[in-house]
């Protein structure tokens, strides 16, 4: 039985957590069946999905702006023809908002903030964040129809060295009524969305206000990261609320979190202590992040970050 | 105008997760429930629409009798009446399709949270949107109606988006969407006599279950760089951790 994946591309390009969704399902039990990626709308580099573990590519031809009743539509449409049972789509976003259509549509079980590759040992089990990442719970699903939206950074993208087939599908959304329509869009180009990141530099109260964001920035600049902040500095307009991780905010899992002037209430941790490495950058020796951090600096940040940032920088060039 | 927002009741965010019976179940004891944080804000967006208006809002609940202290706050913040399913809700599939029984064809418009900060799901609004055959709309940070159309602004990957959609819809409330009401006096008098209905469950299938929960590993602890020499720290993450 396949496995579709929707592969998610911006500009025009595939996004990173297309290739870890391709390379999920790729890892999902060989019995499974091929893995059929589907990219909708216009992408340039669509066969580079075959080196993830796609075998198959399915192209759509579709114009105009994201909306979730037609991209459910179309990959429902598509798992039919296939047979597929298992359905595979990243938690962004975008991927959540179709995720709950096509389970619907299936008649699927659902599971969103996958972290872990199941284990089908003993049935079909599977491993999801929860409490905004204070815990991990392992979902038994019993239903063989599944739509499985997983967490970006938790999977390796695998390097093949296959090539999948490339056939493009017309899908039929005549059924679909349209309420909505699209009156801007507001999209902040290049730059790396916060739940990507590999790299995530974050600053709380102690960064004393917006004006010295600057650190912040050039060290993301310059590590390639993306930056964050905690809940009041997103509160008090110091950044916009789209940066704001934690229980009420986004919960992230990069590869290096750095905390610079966050105390580390629980609520902040929530969100980011699935991060493979934190550094915790706090003028309090006795500041809670510290018990949650791999790496501390005990110091103003004033006078940390210069020193980081000329270190990181020698190190780049 | 008859507004519906859909609450769930999470422990407190101060609540340190902690499992009984082998891992196996959350420990509720000791735990304080609260109103979902972003449902609180569905709910105040929904009365600030209404009030004016001359609408309702009702509040609609998946959950046992032991939510109804947090019913009864709904309802002090405003909500003219509440609905609890009486149910234990598994996922979100199952809270949904029960919500989806009573609200067909009732509402002008639903409101959900961005996600339940228990679960996590973030797809009660989706799922309601396909079960309804209506538009579903995630992470909103702006919303007004005028006469049979909203405008929305919401949260997409990398920005926001502003929409035009015809009620009706259904919507997640993100942050920014207003700040939390309080209830006042009068308020948490009144709610005392707003009507609570209870009603049986729908037979719907759906309801994954946990097989067993895990926390993360605690850290090894930290290891402390001397702020005098802070740039050793890229040094670290480059050779030791080799994250950069
Ligand atoms: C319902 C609820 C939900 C919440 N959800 C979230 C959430 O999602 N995310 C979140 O972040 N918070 C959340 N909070 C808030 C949380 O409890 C904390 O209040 C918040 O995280 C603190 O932010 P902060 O660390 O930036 O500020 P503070 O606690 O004020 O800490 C500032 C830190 O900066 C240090 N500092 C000061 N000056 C310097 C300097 N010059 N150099 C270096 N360090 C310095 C201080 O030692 C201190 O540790 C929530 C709270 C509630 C009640
Ligand atoms: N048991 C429930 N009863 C009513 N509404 C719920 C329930 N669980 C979740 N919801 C709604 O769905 C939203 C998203 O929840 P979830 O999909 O579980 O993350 C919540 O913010 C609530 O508005």
């Amino acid at each position: 039985m396949a496995i579709i994946v929707f592969a998610e591309t911006s500009e025009n390009q595939l996004k990173k957590s297309a290739f870890e969704a391709v390379g999920f399902a790729s890892g999902m039990a060989t019995d499974a069946g091929p893995v059929i990626a589907v990219c909708i709308g216009p992408v340039s580099n669509a066969e580079a999905l075959g080196n993830s573990g796609a075998n198959e590519i399915v192209t759509v031809e579709y114009n105009g702006e994201f909306q979730a009743e037609n991209y459910a539509e179309i990959l429902a449409q598509i798992c039919k023809n296939n047979n597929a049972e298992t359905a595979v789509i990243s938690n962004s976003y975008s991927g959540k908002s179709i995720a709950g259509r096509l389970a619907v549509k299936l008649g699927a079980s659902l599971v969103t903030n996958v972290i872990s590759m199941p284990d089908t040992s003993n049935g079909f089990r599977i491993r999801r964040s929860v409490f905004s990442g204070k815990a991990f719970g392992w979902v038994k699903v019993e239903n063989s129809k599944k739509v499985l939206a997983i967490t970006p950074n938790s999977f390796e993208i695998p390097n093949t060295g296959n090539t999948a087939s490339i056939s493009s599908f017309q899908a039929d959304l005549s059924q679909v009524p349209n309420h909505s329509k699209i009156v801007s869009v507001n999209k902040v180009s290049g730059k790396i969305p916060l739940t990507e990141a590999e790299i995530v530099i974050s600053g709380g109260r102690g960064m004393k206000g917006p004006e010295n964001w600057g650190m912040l920035e050039e060290l993301a600049d310059v590590l390639g990261g993306a930056t964050a902040c905690s809940k009041p500095v997103s509160d008090m307009h110091w950044r916009p609320h789209s940066e704001h991780v934690g229980q009420t905010g986004i919960t992230i899992k990069p590869n290096l979190y750095i905390a610079v002037g966050i105390s580390g209430a629980i609520q902040h941790l929530a969100g980011v202590s699935s991060s493979k490495v934190i550094v915790a950058i706090n003028k309090d020796p006795e500041a809670p992040f510290f018990k949650a951090a791999d790496y501390g600096i005990v110091g103003d940040a004033f006078e940390v970050l210069p020193k980081v940032i000329a270190a990181a920088k020698a190190l780049k060039a | 105008m008859k507004i519906l927002v859909c609450m769930s009741v999470v422990p407190d965010t101060t609540t340190k997760i902690t499992f009984t019976e082998n891992s196996t179940k959350f420990n509720q004891q000791g735990v304080q429930f609260i109103i979902n944080p972003y449902d609180e804000l569905a709910l105040t967006r929904a009365l600030d629409i209404a009030e004016p208006a001359g609408g309702s809002v009702t509040v609609i609940h998946v959950g046992t009798a032991e939510s109804e202290p947090s019913i009864r706050k709904a309802l002090s913040m405003g909500a003219n009446d509440a609905i609890r399913i009486d149910a234990v809700p598994t996922d979100a599939m199952f809270v949904a399709a029960q919500i989806a029984a009573v609200a067909k064809d009732q509402y002008d418009f639903i409101l959900t949270g961005r996600e339940s900060i228990d679960y996590n799901g973030g797809s009660v609004c989706p799922l309601l949107g396909e079960l309804l055959g209506i538009p579903s709309i995630n992470v909103i940070t702006k919303l007004d109606i005028q006469g049979n159309e909203a405008t929305i602004e919401h949260d997409i990957d990398g920005g926001r988006e502003v929409i035009q959609v015809t009620l009706p819809f259904v919507g997640s409330a993100q942050k920014d969407l207003c700040e939390p009401r309080i209830p006042n006096m009068r308020g948490i008098m009144a709610a005392r006599t707003k009507p609570l209905a209870v009603v049986e469950a729908a037979p719907v299938n759906g309801g994954e279950q946990y097989a067993s929960f895990e926390l993360p590993n605690p850290k090894q602890g930290v290891k402390l760089i001397d702020a005098e020499n802070a740039g050793e720290l890229i040094q670290l993450l480059r050779n030791e951790a080799k994250v950069i």
